[in-house]
């Protein structure tokens, strides 16, 4: 045991010295926080319009209007050009094309039923089936007036109809910031544990030093225990760093218990930390650990349900997330911190985290081989 | 006297590569014992070897009575090494160095301080300086302190002297003598043939074949022919010119002379007159001791002959 101290001292004494890893250590987190978690937002605001207003009556006028009203549309352009309109379209400048045709004024107004055309650019799935859902839910309120105007709202609140008041849980202003910084913090905890406990041992590797360290009588678990220990701490000092910038500037909500997260990030760091020394034992330079480490950690990161739903996912990529510790972190997180949620909710993703540390940190000692 | 290394019939092979072939050898106790050989001849990895660090593919090692592979862990508590290439921490202080091999080796660098002071005297005034800003000369001496501090009953050592000053060179191997009053053995491996000389038994080795085990005198009397020094102001052209003599079987440049061998192991007035044939005037012919590096490069020519 006294072996791991010296051992995890020396480690310390390391880190602090290197005025680089010292600044990282402390630097990378707080500006990750304060650009990733305003910055990576799937609200979607300011969607560019364009208009081709040939009716140019009270009733098309009234639409277009109400789209202006809206948070979610910039009307951008109006043109009486279809092929201008496409053209916008097409080179990026808008988002969406309404196309109101003459007599859609003249029709309703005649109690017929009016027609529009809206062309959405699609090339990002999400944006448009979002700006085509907002779109359509001002044409419904429209449609709505409509409908009141012609037969008297009177007589529109006698028909019998469905009233939908609902209400968003867990994040009820549907703050997206909420909803990425636990995540944010999950990723920038997997990249410093990562990369810096597999580079630190390559540099080992690289500058000889493991070769009189081999020599010793340092039992294998002792040395890399020593190597995980002091980026665990560091870790643990980022997930605290974080979550006070997140109260700090972004008034981030934390319904469940603190010690639960520090639990969840712990389990998660010596997860990862194990598997990054695994890594390096493969790795003689330092690039090669970069590469391999790059690698993994976008895999990690893009599966692991921090951008995109993991129910979407296909079913390959679900089964691949039992492995992925970072699949649970930010379950973990985001449970814990929007929802409140106790051991015994996540005590699945505990289990399976605990179980996925204890396989790695073995594949690593197992791999590390202090003879040839 | 106690064997510390027993070595029989050890091969190593890194793919195609033969690194060594059929070693056998025998240390005794208290020993300085030198390898001296071209690079690539496999000392690095013999030393590997005894270290622990690699496994033979065939024969047999044992080091202080341990089989090397099965008894590893016994092993490394009692053998110091000291790689070719500096690899302490550079990031460390000499102190920091110095008392992490300590602890790591379950000891204190007070308890072994003796065995260490005259070494570490040397770079003690340096010591919270960090060990990679450290001169070539300092570097070994704390390399070599951090070897010791476990108070080993092997030491082993890679090319210590490799980049390291002539004045430094000296004093270390001054130290190394020193060192036999605490009962280490010690195994060191140079490219310096003049370091050989201060071993008690040398051995030969080239290209993973040991070619010749014995003490530095016994080797420099195994020198087979008459040598004979020669000098002339040309070094160069004095060189050229003796290979083309038809008397003459080797010739290496020896520091400013010329170390020649001759068929019938003597030379007549021909080969004044064939030089000065050549242009080469006052030259001086002496015969010589052979050296150990003549010696070597005799064998070394016996070796690719056969």
């Amino acid at each position: 045991m006294r072996t791991i101290f010296y051992l995890i001292r020396k480690e310390f004494i390391q880190i602090f010295r290197d005025k680089f890893m010292g600044r990282a250590i402390f630097g990378v987190p707080i500006v990750q926080m304060l650009l990733l978690v305003p910055a990576v937002t799937f609200e979607i605001n300011n969607v560019k319009l364009c208009i081709i207003d040939r009716d140019m009556t009270t009733e098309s006028r009234e639409l277009v209007n109400r789209l202006e009203g809206s948070t979610f549309f910039k009307v951008r352009f109006s043109t009486f050009s279809e092929q201008e309109a496409n053209n916008l379209l097409h080179r990026g400048k808008c988002d969406l094309v309404l196309q109101i045709p003459s007599g859609f004024g003249k029709e309703t107004g005649k109690g017929n039923p009016g027609r529009i055309l809206v062309s959405v650019n699609a090339i990002n799935a999400v944006n448009a089936q979002l700006s085509w859902a907002y779109l359509s839910g001002v044409i419904r309120d429209y449609n709505m007036n409509i409908v009141a105007e012609n037969i008297g709202s009177a007589t529109l609140a006698s028909f019998p109809q469905i009233q939908v008041d609902n209400r968003y849980w867990y994040n009820e202003l549907l703050n997206y910031k909420y909803y990425m910084l636990p995540g944010v913090l999950g990723i920038l905890v997997l990249a410093i544990g990562f990369i810096f406990a597999g580079l630190n041992l390559v540099k080992e590797k690289e500058s000889g030093t493991i070769e009189q360290i081999n020599v010793t009588p340092v039992k294998k678990y002792h040395f890399i225990i020593a190597k995980m220990v002091p980026f665990l701490v560091i870790g643990l000092i980022d997930v605290a760093i974080g979550l006070i910038i997140g109260k700090l500037t972004f008034n981030i909500p934390f319904e469940g218990s603190i010690a639960l997260l520090f639990l969840g990030s712990a389990l998660f760091l010596v997860a990862v930390l194990g598997f990054a020394l695994f890594l390096s034992t493969f790795s003689s330079t330092q690039q090669q650990f970069m590469f391999t480490a790059f690698f993994f950690i976008i895999i990690f990161v893009l599966m692991s349900g921090v951008f995109t739903p993991l129910d979407s996912m296909p079913i390959w990529a679900q089964k691949f997330d039992l492995i992925n510790p970072a699949a649970y972190v930010m379950r973990i997180n985001r449970m814990v911190m929007l929802k409140g949620s106790t051991f015994h909710d996540i005590s699945r993703e505990i289990y399976s985290l605990i179980v996925i540390a204890i396989v790695f940190t073995a594949l690593a000692v197992n791999r590390y081989r202090k003879t040839a | 006297m106690q064997k510390i290394i027993e070595a029989s019939g050890i091969s190593k092979k890194f793919g195609d590569t033969q690194a060594l072939k059929d070693i056998s050898f025998e240390v005794s106790e208290g020993e300085i014992f030198g390898f001296i050989g071209p690079d690539g001849a496999g000392k690095t990895t013999l030393f590997r070897l005894i270290a622990t660090l690699l496994i033979p593919d065939e024969g047999k090692l044992e080091v202080l009575g341990l089989d090397s592979v099965s008894g590893f862990r016994e092993l490394r508590k009692n053998i110091g090494y000291m790689p070719g290439r500096f690899s302490l921490y550079q990031d460390l202080s000499v102190e920091e160095n110095l008392n992490f091999y300590a602890t790591v080796f379950g000891t204190t660098v007070k308890e072994n301080y003796d065995l260490i002071s005259d070494i570490y005297s040397h770079i003690e005034p340096f010591r919270k300086r960090l060990a990679g800003k450290l001169s070539g000369g300092m570097k070994q001496k704390l390399a070599l302190s951090c070897a010791l501090i476990h108070k080993p009953d092997l030491l082993i050592l890679d090319e210590p002297t490799t980049g390291v000053d002539a004045v430094s060179r000296a004093e270390f191997w001054g130290m190394l003598r020193k060192l036999r009053q605490h009962n280490i053995t010690i195994i060191v491996s140079t490219p310096y043939m003049d370091e050989a000389m201060k071993c008690d038994r040398v051995a030969l080795i080239q290209e993973g074949s040991i070619l010749s085990i014995n003490q530095p005198e016994k080797i420099r009397e195994g020198f087979s022919r008459k040598l004979f020094s020669v000098k002339a102001p040309e070094k160069y052209k004095l060189i050229i010119a003796l290979r083309s003599y038809p008397g003459t079987i080797t010739t290496y440049p020896f520091g400013d002379s010329v170390h020649v061998t001759f068929r019938g192991d003597e030379f007549n007035n021909s080969l004044y007159e064939y030089l000065n044939g050549m242009g080469i005037s006052n030259v001086e012919i002496n015969e010589t001791r052979a050296g150990i590096e003549d010696r070597f490069l005799e064998l070394m020519e016996k070796g690719t002959k056969a």
